[in-house]
């Protein structure tokens, strides 16, 4: 095995058995606020977006109807169409293999595939392969496993996962901060993020730092 | 069919919709220069918004907590130029120290 394919392959292993143990506190908060087991799977299996999925058990958990529960995650799961947008043309892919791709389009597969960038295309392809079908393993594993044993499940801050999934994203986007320009950008659109969070809807504050990407990108 | 269901299926449904719209826009569209650039750049903002979001804030509220230790260990880490694992799990290790210390 290659040094490059290696490294991809820790990267991708990485994020995908962090990330995945969230699904336990998903399959657990879930099937606590109402759902069956099965639609608790299914969520996973199906809208397989961490974001969207805890918004659904959030909005129904509070009361909320179907319908804010559904606009709410889909609010959260439009920044996976501009993960489709960037990962399209650097996977190359047709019919079903399309179908299996957009599915796996997600944070953590965009993100791994797009810090893979330094090591090439195949890296980057490489990337988003086994993280995407990593995380789905493992997310859907622990969602069930976090559904059945809901009332032994432990608090995920214990294990200090709500720290590792932002890291992670850190490692991610540190490589690409060649230069004060990035950082600058980096920088402003985290504080963006943090300032907007409390006044836009869920999700928005930080698809909206994309905008901030295109502005910036159309002007230098 | 009931409220859980309704949720469960129309959430699915559009989530699947959303992802597979984004990987079918023309190729073309994305050949221009500009595009090329911006696609650069929109990861950075992306993956520097999801740090602060997901360290910052809980829900719609901004909280600091446990998560800012995390966050500065990661970036010392990185700082030291130490591999991806033990960037995740030097963070999570000392998040949860003082989480369940403090």
């Amino acid at each position: 095995m290659s040094k490059v394919t290696s490294a991809t392959i820790r990267d991708s292993l990485s994020v995908s058995l962090t990330v995945g143990a969230y699904g336990a506190a998903f399959g657990a908060a879930a099937v606590a606020n109402g759902f069956s087991i099965v639609q608790t799977c299914l969520l996973s299996l199906l809208t397989f977006s961490g974001a969207s999925q805890f918004a659904v058990v959030g909005v129904l958990g509070a009361g909320g109807s179907a319908i804010s529960a559904i606009a709410t995650a889909s609010l959260l799961g439009v920044r996976n169409t501009l993960y489709g947008v960037i990962m399209a043309p650097r996977l190359q892919v047709k019919g079903f293999k399309r179908i299996v791709a957009a599915q796996l389009t997600i944070d953590e597969s965009t993100g791994v595939a797009l810090g893979q960038e330094v090591r090439g295309p195949a890296a980057v392809r490489q990337g988003f392969w086994y993280t995407g079908i990593g995380v789905f393993v493992f997310w859907n594993l622990f969602t069930l496993a976090g559904a059945l044993g809901a009332q032994a499940m432990g608090d995920i801050r214990a294990f200090g996962l709500d720290s590792a999934v932002p890291a992670a994203f850190l490692g991610l986007v540190w490589p690409r901060l060649v230069a004060n320009f990035e950082r600058g950008l980096a920088i402003g659109c985290a504080a963006f993020a943090i300032v907007m969070t409390p006044i836009l809807p869920p999700g928005l504050p930080i698809i909206a730092t994309a905008f901030i990407a295109i502005a910036v990108g159309l002007r230098r | 069919m009931s409220t859980f269901w309704i949720t469960t299926i129309g959430t699915s449904v559009i989530a699947f919709l959303l992802k597979f719209s984004g990987h079918s826009v023309p190729q073309r569209w994305l050949s221009h220069p500009k595009i090329q650039r911006i696609n650069l750049l929109i990861p950075i903002a992306l993956l520097s918004a999801l740090v602060a979001v997901q360290s910052f804030t809980t829900k719609t509220t901004l909280v600091v907590d446990q998560r800012l230790v995390g966050l500065l260990v990661a970036t010392i880490a990185l700082l030291l130029k130490a591999p991806f694992p033990v960037v995740v799990l030097s963070a999570a290790v000392s998040s949860a120290a003082v989480y369940n210390w403090f």
